[in-house]
């Protein structure tokens, strides 16, 4: 799998929890510049991710991410690229 | 049947406002904003709007015991308690080792104090195990274990549950029996925001406790309404013969259906009222009731027995007009999804299970959406089918509420004529073997059989497929024509499936025949229908058809003049 088709996969996942159908996503991107990523929805959007990609994030994971590109890369480590 | 999570939170979108309001409290000790979530969203499906009061987590004690907190200000309908076994078991890792054999004495102590302190009704969940091993197995022989203390906690939550009327136990325990803890717990997610849901489990448990809310609103099944065809029993009674069912433990999965028949006979001792609803003359259907060493149900346990070969919405309807119930609080099961999509697209509030097709899963299927919760029960509820039986002797054969005509048309239903050919000759066959009941002289062909017959110039044949909009019923129909001479038609062989009477097909079926005849200069159709013991329903077909009777007392023969024919209107298109 490409880098660039499961950075477009997180992001489809995050415009349909997230109900924003044009929402896009950079490395860059935190809860901050999105509207509607709250906690809740946060939690929401690792399930989806760790659904679509048959991945378990470490609890030291979930709580260190501070913008979209290290999610990515907790997600790059696990899944075959 | 139940939704995940992210379709419960776009429920909230929708608009709400007209539905009856409730007001509900949630108190938890460990995060519950999903929770609540769930719950409103939950509500919205089942037609309710809650007015929820969430207390900020972890004031479980000081919201319940002080008589003056928001919570009781509130006013709530129903007040959730949410008190986790996580929370449970760090309070337990913290007592005295000497006093850890009172923990399940104390947490119901408090129980009854919030429950006796409470004007409204309560619903407390109940605890998830988890098993520390740190005695293993052991731990049942140790009072001071924690399995061993949960395990009592929840025995005293059901005896003082049964003591304390306004005390509804929320069976989360039983919701994790189901999904396993592995799945009902996400530890990484636990550890960062306190929630020991897992966002799988959280819809199982807003959807049981809107089960309690909704039963003590008066929202409840009374009714379940039973298909028989491999729903009741393995097989097709009409074609197999009560004998050949399977039932019970001899005979192929028989073992799958008399388990099942158990457990709708426990319903029906809670006070659930049975209806059956099927497609086969009655006759037929009640024989198995009457004459199966293995059959668990009896006619005794039916409130309202109903088979014919009308459309099952208008038998519902008819059954609901005895029963005298709200459609709302009927479930349908059916192994047929046709009639189950019949039944919903014109009865959509029935509850109509989309029951898996092997019918080994039917029981594990159906204890996963607790459909039959209740808010009281007496004893005096097991005797209420007598006095609906009573009612539905009374109750006159109602006449159809669906026009006809409208109703085929909707079903936009198309069929496929072909002659014999490789491709469906083994189903010409297989049907051949099979079909008893609409079949006028039975002559069973094998598959070298309808090979000859199909390279025979003396013989014409048709197959009929039939198409609908809920789906493919395949091939169900086949007719074999003997040229007897230049001017004469025999129907040697006319069978189709039961399943797809009342459709219009029969009137289909000799348009195709007599489209043919005048095509190739036939002058008379001659059918004739021998007697079995399974086939009295098509005694008449011929004559219903408009076919003249020319036998003698020998034989049933009938005769069609071509030239006289009126096409039939039907409301299948050719393919």
């Amino acid at each position: 799998m490409e880098m660039e088709d499961t950075h477009k996969q997180v992001e489809d996942i995050f415009r349909d929890i997230l109900d924003e159908g044009s929402l896009t996503l950079t490395r860059e991107t935190t809860a901050n510049d999105v509207d509607g990523w709250d906690s809740l929805t946060h939690i929401q959007l690792i399930v989806a991710i760790e659904k679509k990609f048959s991945v378990k994030f470490s609890s030291k994971e979930i709580l260190s991410w501070k913008n979209v590109g290290e999610l990515l890369d907790s997600l790059y480590q696990r899944v075959s690229i | 049947m139940i939704s995940d999570f992210s379709t419960l939170r776009n429920n909230l979108k929708k608009d709400s406002s007209l539905l009856p309001s409730i007001r509900v409290a949630l108190v938890g000790d460990t995060a519950t904003q999903f929770l609540a979530a769930a719950l409103k969203g939950t509500a919205i499906e089942r037609g309710f709007k809650l007015d929820l009061f969430e207390a900020d987590y972890n004031q479980v004690e000081r919201q319940l015991l002080d008589p003056t907190s928001d919570l009781y200000a509130f006013e709530a309908d129903y007040i959730v308690v949410f008190q986790s076994s996580h929370k449970l078991l760090s309070t337990f890792n913290k007592m005295p080792v000497d006093k850890q054999h009172i923990l399940a004495e104390e947490r119901i102590e408090f129980v009854k104090t919030i429950a006796a302190a409470v004007k409204s009704r309560l619903i407390y969940f109940n605890y998830p195990e988890i098993d520390d091993t740190v005695f293993g197995s052991y731990a049942n022989k140790v009072e001071r274990s924690f399995i061993y203390q949960v395990r009592k906690l929840n025995l005293l939550l059901m005896e003082c549950g049964m003591e304390t009327p306004n005390l509804f136990i929320g069976d989360i325990a039983s919701i994790q029996n189901k999904l396993g803890r592995d799945a009902m717990f996400h530890p990484a997610i636990y550890i960062g925001s306190e929630m020991v849901l897992s966002l799988d489990a959280i819809p199982h448990v807003a959807a049981r406790t809107l089960d309690i809310i909704a039963a003590i609103q008066g929202k409840f099944k009374k009714c379940l309404i039973l298909d028989l065809d491999n729903t009741l029993w393995g097989g097709i009674v009409g074609d197999d013969g009560y004998e050949k069912l399977e039932l019970g433990h001899e005979l192929g999965i028989g073992k799958a259906f008399t388990e099942f028949q158990q457990w709708i006979l426990k319903l029906k001792n809670r006070g659930v009222i049975l209806a059956v609803c099927s497609k086969n003359n009655e006759e037929t259907a009640r024989e198995p009731f009457e004459k199966h060493p293995e059959m668990v149900l009896r006619l005794d346990d039916i409130a309202v027995f109903v088979a014919n070969w009308e459309n099952k919405a208008d038998n519902i309807r008819q059954i609901q007009s005895i029963l005298n119930f709200g459609f709302d609080s009927m479930v349908f099961l059916d192994d047929n999804p046709f009639e189950r999509n019949i039944v919903r697209e014109n009865l959509p509030d029935v509850t109509v299970p989309e029951l898996p097709e092997d019918p080994s899963a039917y029981l594990e299927f159906l204890y996963g959406l607790n459909l039959f919760e209740t808010a009281a029960f007496s004893n005096a509820d097991a005797d209420r089918t007598r006095q609906y039986q009573v009612e539905a002797q009374r109750a006159a054969t109602q006449t159809s509420f669906i026009n006809e005509a409208d109703f085929l048309k909707s079903l936009h239903m198309e069929s496929e004529v072909r002659p014999f050919n490789s491709f469906n000759m083994p189903r010409v066959s297989q049907l051949s073997q099979r079909s008893n009941q609409f079949n006028l002289r039975t002559i069973r062909y094998t598959e070298a059989d309808i090979e000859r017959l199909s390279g025979d110039p003396g013989f014409q044949n048709f197959s009929f497929t039939l198409t609908d909009k809920f789906g493919d019923n395949g091939l169900i129909c086949v007719v074999i024509l003997e040229k007897k001479n230049n001017e004469t038609l025999f129907v040697d062989t006319w069978f189709m499936s039961c399943r797809v009477l009342k459709r219009g097909m029969e009137h289909f079926t000799l348009n195709t025949l007599v489209d043919y005849a005048r095509q190739n200069g036939f002058k008379h159709i001659v059918g004739e229908y021998v007697p079995t013991a399974k086939n009295s329903m098509v005694k008449d077909h011929f004559i219903q058809l408009g076919f003249n009777q020319i036998g003698d007392s020998t034989r049933h023969l009938f005769n069609l003049e071509v030239d006289n024919y009126k096409m039939k209107e039907c409301y299948i298109t050719a393919i």
